[in-house]
């Protein structure tokens, strides 16, 4: 049987480490190219600021990619460590982009921060101006194969299951990197990254321009980081508008969690704005609802249903007894049965062979779950409504905020008037974690949203874990938590002492701290 | 196209060569990870140390992610009843590994003695420890390790953390330590100056034969003592992968019949035997390249010498033999291990070529003076 706690606690720990990881992989994003646009004006205008910038902006991101690096070696054996079966069951098709990714993404990335760091000597000004867009090419290719390989958990396509293998196959490669879901959720996530990274950039500038030190350098740091933001805020909110088209195509029991759309409603659904979802009584309360907006952000359409949580579980109730029976086929073929009736049976069926295996939380044998059982699984269909939608909303509202404060910075840092309003550089400076908070916010979306599934009507997530003991999860999460936390408190301890010395801290003898001293 | 067979060899032969690239490249910067803090006397010979490998650990440690993403992409069910079985030690690997992106970044950022020395201790931990426990884990795979499936191929491991840690096993583990030592010591002779290229001398000198040795202890015991694994039915090399529909019998000399049956194989355990007599001579007479590249080809030598023992399995199992995982029956569908193929054969050389590159451009060796000129801009 499987150990409820065990798929507990597994997922805790891989969200624990998914969201730790994600802390520094949008800076890392974000930064490379913040970088590498300021080396490019270095090489084109031969001055010497934005070289200075390269390199003080570089030590910073130094500090943050040397955690990303290390959280993200975690990701990739936990997929070994704590979901076995999952490797097993889909690895044949999950496994491809990982591997390309590392090929093609993690080589160039790694070896090109090296030279990065190291190069300046050693390279001429345009090698190394290569070498520093190599680094952000490289990056934002890692980010293009591990969405491949999420956006296929969220949409699996391109991919059959075999019997022979009990495993899903691939049969398409071009299906897999092309999934709709895949590639919107790719420049979404990028675009949120590079948000990030120009916050980071502008928060810190804001702070030495409230201090009136080094402001050449904080006033071009500011602009550069203001214009890229605003861009990128922009691309986020369309690309955001995508995703959520997308999702309500493929998986309308997200969409209608996120959204806590209770019942099917006439088209176009009204969109429930704000309120208090009851994942016990299925209702809504204090809802404040706004007519036909949801209809269209999810259909594009006027006439097309948003299909509501108690139509779905009607719908999938139905799933998991065609699952039944495409189980009990399957157990047949497996057990040498390999008539041509029972295999166009099993062929039939199998669509819903892993709404079958979500009894398994039941019954060990499938095919002899009751009725109870079934209705029991079927509700477990729908994640909890309240933790999506206000998850949700937090995510949009500080999209909505960035945009606003990436506008005003940028029209306020084209007129020069900054300096004159300490209030919105306050503003600014305290905002640095906004990014942060919104994209946590919306993994959180995207995967607790994808539940119970770890790939979406294929393979249900308490199949997909190791057969571990209790104590060897308790263990590990114990083990990582400390490491993570000591991580965190030197990162921030260092970050926070580089970025107050600025770029002092290169030791040029050009800002502050040093010409005071010799002053 | 080319067959499933074919496909399914060519992939044995690139995991083999993924490892062997993970243990020549980031061999020798967990081996001067590993040694830091008794080989560099003070902070400047440490610094110099670190400086070695600076610009190339991180890109050497993709050796290690990519054989992770090939074996999970390649063979899919290894991998996952590998790290799963393997879950505490794969756990400890993980928390070593931690400790050298943070410890190369972060141990310079300061100067303050306390500091540095806690991160030296962590660079030395994230280089021993990571060998000690891949060691341990291949010297379990010669043995067999006690997993089984259900009927829908969920795997159950009946061993744990101390299991593995039995003699063989930990003369394993040695050996892959003593082998990336030994990587780490002739990296140094190559890249250092004066005083401390004699010393690396003399450490590579201990560990290649250090190396030797327990090679030669573990050839006679797996000779001896060891019993390895054989197939007692025809494996179909072109059906879909099922691990569970052939036979295994266990016996006395299994390991051995490969190097009979090809005996062309014969050239790598003389490969792993000779490499560090020539290490030896090399260091000797100050050929420190040569050194290097004796020492590589050692790592070759044994890598391939275990994957040659065990071909065609790769986990064997020791409570339910007949469900082993084999190269033939627990890989990728034919169609994936066709896109992986196409993947390779674009990227690999171009990885190759600027992984070159790179070691071109930072060429040369570094000595105190530069590290005490440049605290800024170095680690």
């Amino acid at each position: 049987m499987i150990v409820d706690q065990v798929v507990e606690l597994s997922r805790f720990q891989f969200a624990l480490t998914a969201m730790y990881h994600f802390l520094f992989v949008p800076l890392t994003l974000g930064l490379t190219f913040l970088l590498a646009i300021m080396e490019s004006l270095y090489v084109m205008t031969k001055r010497e600021i934005y070289k200075d910038m390269t390199k003080f902006w570089g030590k910073l991101f130094a500090i943050n990619f040397a955690l990303g690096v290390t959280t993200g070696l975690a990701m990739e054996f936990q997929f070994g460590t704590n979901w076995a079966y999952y490797s097993h069951y889909v690895g044949d098709i999950f496994g491809a982009p990982l591997a390309i990714e590392a090929l093609m993404a993690f080589f160039l990335e790694s070896t090109m921060v090296g030279l990065f760091f190291f190069g300046w000597d050693r390279l001429s000004k345009h090698q190394h101006l290569a070498v520093t867009w190599l680094v952000a090419i490289g990056t934002n290719l890692s980010a293009l194969w591990i969405l491949v390989a999420n956006g296929w958990m969220q949409n699996p396509v391109g991919s059959v299951f075999d019997y022979q293998t009990m495993r899903m196959e691939m049969v398409s490669f071009m299906d897999v990197v092309l999934n709709p879901v895949a590639q919107v959720k790719f420049v979404h996530t990028i675009a949120s990254g590079y948000v990030a990274g120009a916050m980071f950039v502008m928060s810190i500038s804001a702070f030495y321009l409230l201090k009136k030190r080094d402001i050449a350098f904080a006033r071009r740091s500011f602009a550069i980081a203001a214009s890229f933001g605003l861009a990128s805020i922009l691309l986020v909110m369309v690309m955001g508008d995508e995703s959520g088209y997308e999702v309500g195509k493929v998986q309308p029991v997200k969409l209608a969690a996120m959204e806590a759309e209770w019942n099917t409603e006439p088209a176009p659904a009204a969109m429930t704005v704000f309120g208090f979802p009851n994942d016990q009584t299925m209702t809504t309360e204090a809802a404040v609802k706004v007519p036909y907006v949801m209809g269209l952000i999810a259909t594009r359409s006027t006439d097309t249903p948003v299909m509501g949580i108690h139509q779905l579980i009607e719908r999938n109730a139905v799933r998991i007894r065609n699952g039944m029976k495409a189980y009990g086929y399957l157990t047949q073929l497996r057990a040498g049965d390999k008539s041509p009736e029972v295999q166009a049976a099993f062929d039939k069926t199998k669509v819903d062979l892993g709404y079958g295996l979500l009894l398994k939380a039941y019954t060990n044998k499938v095919v002899d779950a009751t009725d109870a059982q079934v209705a029991a699984a079927a509700r477990m269909t729908i994640p909890n409504v309240a933790p999506l939608f206000f998850s949700f909303r937090v995510m949009v509202g500080i999209g909505m905020l960035l945009m606003l404060i990436f506008a005003y910075s940028f029209w306020q840092s084209a007129r020069d008037k900054l300096q004159t309003q300490p209030w919105f550089l306050r503003l600014v400076l305290f905002s640095l974690p906004l990014p942060l908070i919104a994209i946590e916010c919306g993994w959180f979306v995207a995967e607790y949203g994808r539940q119970p599934w770890t790939i979406t009507d294929v393979l249900p997530t308490i199949m997909s874990a190791s057969t571990l003991s209790v104590a060897d999860l308790w263990t590990s999460i114990i083990a990582i938590s400390a490491f993570y936390t000591v991580f965190l408190i030197i990162e921030v301890f260092l970050m926070v002492k580089f970025a107050k010395q600025g770029p002092s801290s290169l030791h040029t003898g050009r800002y502050h701290f040093e010409q005071q001293q010799d002053a | 196209m080319i067959d499933y067979e074919a496909l399914r060899f060519i992939w044995w032969i690139l995991l083999g060569v993924l490892f062997v690239g993970f243990a020549v490249t980031d061999g020798f910067d967990m081996g001067v990870g590993a040694l830091l803090p008794f080989f560099g006397k003070n902070d400047t010979e440490r610094r110099v140390m670190i400086n070695t490998i600076a610009p190339h650990w991180d890109g050497n440690q993709v050796w290690l992610i990519t054989a992770g993403g090939a074996l999970f992409a390649a063979w899919p069910t290894v991998f996952g009843v590998s790290f799963s079985g393997f879950y505490l030690a794969m756990v400890i690997v993980l928390l070593a590994l931690y400790l050298r992106p943070v410890g190369f970044d972060y141990r310079s950022k300061l100067d303050n003695t306390r500091w540095r020395k806690s991160w030296d201790w962590a660079l030395c931990v994230g280089g021993f420890v990571p060998p000690l426990i891949i060691g341990v884990a291949f010297g379990n795979l010669l043995q067999g390790v006690p997993f089984k499936f259900d009927d829908i191929m969920r795997a159950t491991y009946e061993g744990n953390l101390l299991g593995l840690l039995n003699p063989f096993g930990i003369l394993s583990g040695l050996m892959c330590v003593a082998m990336f030592l030994m990587q780490g010591s002739v990296w140094l002779q190559m890249k250092t100056t004066a005083e401390m290229r004699q010393r690396a001398s003399k450490y590579s000198l201990v560990f290649a034969f250090i190396v030797l040795a327990l090679f030669v202890i573990a050839g006679a015991w797996l000779y001896m003592g060891i019993d390895g694994y054989a197939l007692a039915s025809v494996i179909d090399h072109n059906a879909p992968s099922n691990p569970m529909v052939k036979k295994v019998v266990v016996e006395a000399g299994a390991w051995m019949v490969n190097f009979d049956k090809y005996p062309v194989t014969q050239i790598f355990p003389l490969l792993a035997l000779a490499g560090p007599v020539l290490v030896m001579l090399m260091s000797k007479f100050n050929r420190s390249g040569f050194a290097f590249l004796f020492s590589s080809l050692t790592v070759l030598g044994v890598i391939v010498t275990c994957g040659v023992m065990m071909f065609p399995f790769v986990m064997p199992s020791s409570i339910d033999p007949n469900v082993s995982l084999t190269m033939w029956d627990a890989t990728a569908s034919k169609f994936t291990l066709e896109v992986m193929t196409v993947a390779a054969a674009i990227f690999v050389p171009i990885v190759l070529a600027y992984t070159l590159w790179g070691y071109y451009k930072m060429f040369g060796r570094i000595d105190s003076k530069f590290v005490e000129s440049n605290t800024t801009s170095l680690y």
